[in-house]
């Protein structure tokens, strides 16, 4: 293997790992706040269908003449848009939960099955059209370069994942804000107690991880294959909901877990090309789920035991009770 | 004015039973205004998933073969759901036990017996308990959340199911289709039983049901899972082990998964190919939801979901709805079930007007 | 408009610092203050007395803004007062000290303090400003460490002192000794004179008579969420302001004089357990004997093990020997709670709903939990609806439990009438040896003499009976012997009658970690003997 094949790899995870990163970093959010939000994968499919959606609109030829400066601008809105559709999805998870006081499990099931059907009900009107992949921001010199391209060669997003990882971690551990999210999280009764609003909170929390689900969904129908099809996220989701107990709720490990997962997903697309084929494809295929179950176990299996984990996590919140 | 909910004494039965009931019509509301919105003729499109399959005889069939395996999940899920053990991969576990039951058609074909279908019914329901044993043992030895695992192993499945189909157990004279031989008329149950238009596993869901209604009602085993899934200290303090009821659990739902998996190809498919996964292991989740995680309520909510799912195709051929059309229809109507939860524990009080009410009622 | 009430001391030249009038404040199915009027002056340290469920608490929580009165005026140095959130209270500087803290583990003390804080202020000016107070009051405390690590009492000094760093003129301290050895309730003492000194009224709320005796300046006695007396506790005896505070005088317990004890019935031998978690307590060398028809009290502060020592007794976390535990002769260390209530251990545990029953369930169901097998439910494998509805009927019969039948769920019940439902289900299964926590915790006076009673009855039926309590008043009153858990070990066995509360006050202090402490109480022990 050259040098050369090596960073088309790298670049590969990288590329891969993003849309679990984003989603991990959100979710990372959500669960400090005490909040266990495991509609990812429904919020992911929102995302990617709006992102796609918008940025085919906008981004339609008839608007060259008008509005000329509208067409570079249409994947920056489509991203938006996929941000948008995300939180939308968790504001409706939001009131269930923190209103009604709704199981956690449940409604983030449900919340999987609802953007699923949304997104391929909207989404049928898009099978089979393509955009132009919203993938580089250098030129052409920096990120088509051989070498170059593993630091300049990726998708304004790719950026934006690694600025949300330090974003998040300076927020929760250097703002009063992170700190009252972090203290909502272990322990709601008396965050209210001392006069924090554990519901306003824990909303917010749940809206960021919505629109970084969004986020990571329109990376898949923006980025990495520039078209919709139905049930595109393909379970990266759930492996964003794995990536944070890997990262054992610190967001500083996000990027190594989320580089971790990268790399058993891009096997799977090199198996053929790269002499793993003496294993069926299949088996590559199934390899990321794998290693998330041997993951989940050896973090879990630890000395600590997960006692990592935010306390209020997942458990109903119940003022009056 | 101001809408607050207020915690009642007791929860309600009354609304036990109406929310369920409650959720289903308003979901034919939301879900026609919805369609309406978009551009479809909402009414006529709730009037077919919701009714035709109902009035239109020659859909009862197809309602009867679609809800087995719904019920049949849900009743090991509500087991599960009930002791807050989270199976949520019943899917791979169908997947597996269908797998498994034709692993064992594989190895008998060319030989007669009666003995061969109930064979390949107890591989079905071991090869599910099996795939749940997994998150079973990573739960109980290391803290693994289930979730996640059983999850992430319906992805293992089905590449399992791939692999299987399009390599070692591929049929020979198939035109080179991922799918395996048909099974022969010894390894087959009948489409249809007891001269009805339903298939078997429809009556076997039936009976189960009965069974664990009355072994979640009146046996230890039954208080044990409504106590550790309600209060696992008292479950602890009245003798139950949180793990062996994890172990129970998730080998209950499993095996149930996997029946449900064997029944479906050894009386309707007659084999396995990649269009086998149907999502009935998601979608028996919400069966069990909308059964209040009652037996007899999961036998009633799976004829439910299998008329959407009749319904949901009689509307995109009759209105041209899009085929999501079902999911979003099951999908509203678990959200409603679990937000009329609050309905049960708690009632909504309505204050007009604040400082008179309250008087009127500290005077009395 | 609501009726003014309660007595608003009008004469005053200084306004009082806080004064209320005609608090009323009702939750479903229950009225739990009822026109409070009350008030206090600058300086003053002014007792909140009354019985568990007489109202103290709920009123205030309506000082501090975490619940609204429905009807009633708050004043506050003469002015009426809005009070609509915690934060309007700590600006108004009203400054509180909760019974159960609302401490978050996983953090340390400073990040604790800055959050109960609503001004913006560096984490280093904090800091120091921390160690201003600390030094003031002369409180020991590490800002850096994380709270999981500390003490009962090192928890309670983050609270005074988030309090405290506010400069509040009133300072409310709800039941702060619950928690505390006898040693630290006097530093506590200490730190509140001088508070008061410097013009800071308290308003302290306990039900412990002899605190408030040496502590307040006025009391005011609540009862049944209203306010029925008000007095100067200097001039009042203990059992004065306890018959106000109870209302009717108490049936003294009836025991059978002369009673002999049987053999040895029920024993721990060299019980060890490791701890488990981060909070847990691992238990040493637990020994003790209790004979048929004795009744032994396990005392105790909070937190050195006791619940440890009830799981461990009663089953649900096995011994690593079968001898460390013995029922009438027979080794039960490796057997479960089931398998131990056949052989005839009963238990209850501290906490009632969730843990002795489940509230969601009706009472039948809850007397199936720990009944099914002692008392005959299982019929053909299943357990027979009716035999577990008549026993539920039983017991909600013979301990005169307030509920409506078997069907009820127990999160209907209030917790006395829960609390006697439970005890019920265990003595009607007449069971050899019983172990119990916290018997009364919670529980109205007429409830808890009830309880107590059955428990003495019990006994005098020849069963042996351990007693886990915090409350040592209610040990000496129907224990036969006592003994001290300290940091996961037990004390010698000590004679009710022979010992002194002093002598057990010793026993208990000197915990919470520090060993040294604990030797010298020790060794102050055995230097004075009694």
């Amino acid at each position: 293997m050259n040098l050369e094949f090596l960073i088309a790899a790298l670049v590969t995870v990288v590329n891969v790992s993003t849309p679990i990163l984003l989603a991990a970093t959100g979710e990372l959010v959500v669960e400090k706040s005490g909040v266990l939000n495991l509609g990812v994968e429904g919020m992911m499919l929102l995302g990617a269908i709006a992102g796609f959606a918008i940025t085919f609109i906008l981004g339609d030829p008839q608007y060259a003449d008008t509005l000329p400066w509208l067409a570079p601008l249409a994947p920056w809105l489509g991203v938006v848009a996929g941000a948008i559709a995300g939180a939308l999805g968790s504001t409706l998870f939001a009131l269930m939960v923190l209103t009604l006081g709704a199981n956690q499990v449940a409604t983030g099931l449900a919340l999987v099955i609802f953007g699923t059907g949304v997104s391929s009900l909207i989404g049928s009107a898009y099978v089979g059209l393509a955009l132009t992949p919203f993938d580089q921001i250098f030129p052409d010199s920096l990120a088509q370069d051989p070498i170059l391209k593993v630091a300049f060669g990726y998708s304004p997003l790719v950026y934006f994942a690694f600025i949300m990882v330090g974003a998040v971690y300076w927020f929760l551990n250097k703002t009063r804000a992170g700190l009252v999210l972090r203290a909502v999280g272990e322990n709601d009764l008396s965050a209210r107690s001392i006069g924090y609003s554990v519901r306003g909170v824990r909303f917010a929390a749940i809206l960021f991880g919505g629109a970084m689900a969004g986020i990571a969904g329109s990376y898949f129908s923006m980025v990495i294959t520039p078209l919709w099809a139905e049930g595109m996220t393909a379970g990266r989701g759930w492996i964003a909901l794995a990536l944070v107990v890997f990262a054992g709720w610190r967001s500083g490990r996000l990027l190594a877990g989320a580089y971790f997962f990268g790399l058993f997903m891009t096997l799977e697309l090199y198996a053929k090309a790269s002499g793993f084929s003496f294993l069926p494809s299949q088996f590559w295929a199934s390899m990321p789920y794998l290693m998330a179950i041997i993951v989940l176990a050896l973090m879990s299996a630890r000395e600590s035991g997960g006692a990592e984990a935010p306390a209020c996590l997942g458990k109903p919140y119940l003022p009056d009770a | 004015m101001r809408i607050r909910f207020e915690k009642r004494r007791e929860p309600s039965k009354a609304m036990q039973l109406l929310t369920p009931i409650g959720a289903v019509a308003l979901t034919m509301l939301i879900g026609a205004i919805i369609f309406w919105a978009i551009g479809y003729d909402g009414p006529r499109a709730v009037k077919e998933i919701f009714l035709t399959p109902i009035t239109a005889s020659y859909k009862w069939s197809d309602v009867g073969r679609r809800a087995a395996p719904l019920i049949l999940i849900a009743l090991g899920l509500c087991v599960g759901n009930r002791a807050k053990v989270w199976n949520i991969g019943a899917e791979g576990q169908y997947l597996v036990g269908a797998l498994s039951g034709a692993g064992v058609a594989n190895l008998t074909r060319g030989l007669e017996g009666w003995w061969i279908v109930p064979m390949m019914l107890i591989a079905g329901i071991l090869g599910g308990a099996l795939w749940a044993a997994i998150p079973a043992f990573l739960k109980t030895r290391f803290r693994v959340n289930e979730i996640l695992s059983s999850l992430m192993l319906v992805y293992v499945a089905l590449q399992l199911l791939n692999y299987l189909v399009a390599g070692p157990w591929k049929d020979p004279n198939g035109h080179n289709f991922p799918q395996t031989a048909p099974f022969t008329p010894s390894q087959m149950l009948p489409h249809t039983a007891f001269g009805t238009p339903f298939p078997p596993g429809l009556f076997i869901a039936f009976a189960l049901s009965l069974v664990f209604w009355i072994v979640m009602a009146r046996s230890e085993f039954g208080l044990g899972v409504r106590v550790v899934g309600d209060a696992p200290k008292a479950a602890r303090y009245a003798g139950y082990n949180a793990d062996h009821m994890v172990w129970q659990a998730m080998l209950i739902s499993g095996g149930m998964a996997g029946l449900a998996g064997i029944l479906e190809c050894s009386s309707q498919s007659g084999m396995l190919n990649l269009g086998f996964p149907s999502g009935y292991g998601f979608t028996a989740i919400i069966v069990s939801f909308l059964g209040r995680l009652h037996p007899l309520g999961a036998a009633l909510a799976g004829i439910v979901l299998a008329i959407t799912y009749v319904g949901g195709q009689v509307a995109q051929t009759v209105v041209h709805v899009p085929n999501a059309t079902a999911g979003i229809f099951q999908a509203t109507m678990l959200f409603l079930i679990l937000a009329s939860d609050v309905l049960v524990r708690r009632r909504i009080r309505i204050d007009w007007g604040r400082p008179v009410a309250q008087a009127a009622e500290s005077a009395a | 408009m609501a009726e003014v009430g309660g007595a608003a001391d009008k004469d005053a030249k200084a306004p009082a610092r806080l004064e209320m009038r005609g608090v009323t404040k009702r939750f479903p199915g229950v009225l739990a203050n009822d026109n409070v009027g009350f008030s206090v002056a600058p300086g003053q340290i002014h007792a909140l007395l009354g019985e568990n469920g007489a109202g103290k608490s709920t009123l205030v929580k309506m000082i501090y803004g975490v619940l609204a009165p429905d009807s009633g005026e708050i004043f506050f140095d003469g002015e009426p007062a809005r009070v609509a959130n915690p934060k309007a209270a700590r600006k108004l500087g009203i400054g509180m000290v909760f019974q159960h803290f609302s401490l978050f583990e996983a953090l340390t003390v400073l990040e604790n303090i800055a959050l109960g804080l609503d001004s913006k202020i560096s984490q280093r000016d904090l800091e120091a400003e921390i160690r201003r107070v600390l030094d003031l009051y002369g409180l020991k405390l590490d800002p850096r460490r994380v709270v999981s690590t500390l003490s009962v009492g090192e928890r309670q000094r983050i609270e005074i002192v988030r309090a405290l760093l506010l400069n509040p003129r009133l300072l409310i301290m709800d039941e702060p000794t619950s928690v505390l050895t006898p040693q630290e309730v006097e530093q506590l003492f200490e730190t509140l004179r001088k508070l008061a000194a410097g013009g800071c009224s308290i308003l302290y709320i306990s039900h412990k008579l002899h605190e408030i005796i040496a502590l307040c300046d006025v009391a005011t006695i609540l009862r049944g969420g209203r306010k029925v007396a008000e007095c100067d506790p200097k001039k009042e005896t203990s059992k004065s302001m306890a018959e106000l505070m109870i209302g009717a005088n108490l049936k003294e317990i009836a025991r059978a004089p002369g009673r002999a004890f049987g053999e040895e019935r029920f024993a721990a031998r060299a019980l060890n357990l490791p701890k488990h978690g981060d909070f847990g307590i691992a238990l040493h060398d637990i020994d003790f004997s209790v004979r048929a028809g004795e009744i032994l009290g396990v005392a105790g502060v909070a937190g050195n093990g006791q619940n440890e020592l009830m799981e461990a007794l009663s089953g649900e976390v096995s011994a690593r020997s079968a001898d460390a535990v013995v029922l009438a002769g027979e080794p039960i260390g490796r057997l479960g709670p089931t398998e131990r209530r056949a052989r005839g251990l009963c238990a209850v545990p501290e906490e009632r709903n969730g843990h002795a029953a489940v509230g969601d369930f009706t009472l039948a169901d809850n007397g199936s939990l720990t009944a099914r097998r002692r008392m005959g439910f299982m019929q053909g494998g299943l357990i027979s609806a009716g035999r577990a509805a008549n026993y539920a009927e039983t017991v909600i019969k013979s301990f005169a439990v307030k509920a409506l039948g078997s069907t009820s769920t127990a999160g209907s019940l209030s917790g006395g009438n829960l609390q006697k439902f439970i005890m019920g289900r265990e003595i009607l299964q007449e069971p050899a040896a019983l172990v119990v926590s916290q018997p009364t915790w919670g529980v109205d006076a007429g409830a808890a003499a009830a309880i107590r009673q059955a428990i003495v009855d019990l006994a005098a039926r020849g069963a042996a009976v351990v007693v886990v309590s915090q409350d040592l008043d209610e040990l000496l009153e129907v224990c036969d012997s006592l003994v001290v858990i300290n940091l996961g070990r037990l004390s010698k066995v000590l004679k009710v009658g022979e010992v002194t509360i002093e002598e057990i006050g010793l026993l208990m202090g000197g915990v919470h970690g520090d060993p040294e402490a604990t030797a010298q109480m020790t060794e102050a022990l055995h230097a004075h003997p009694i």
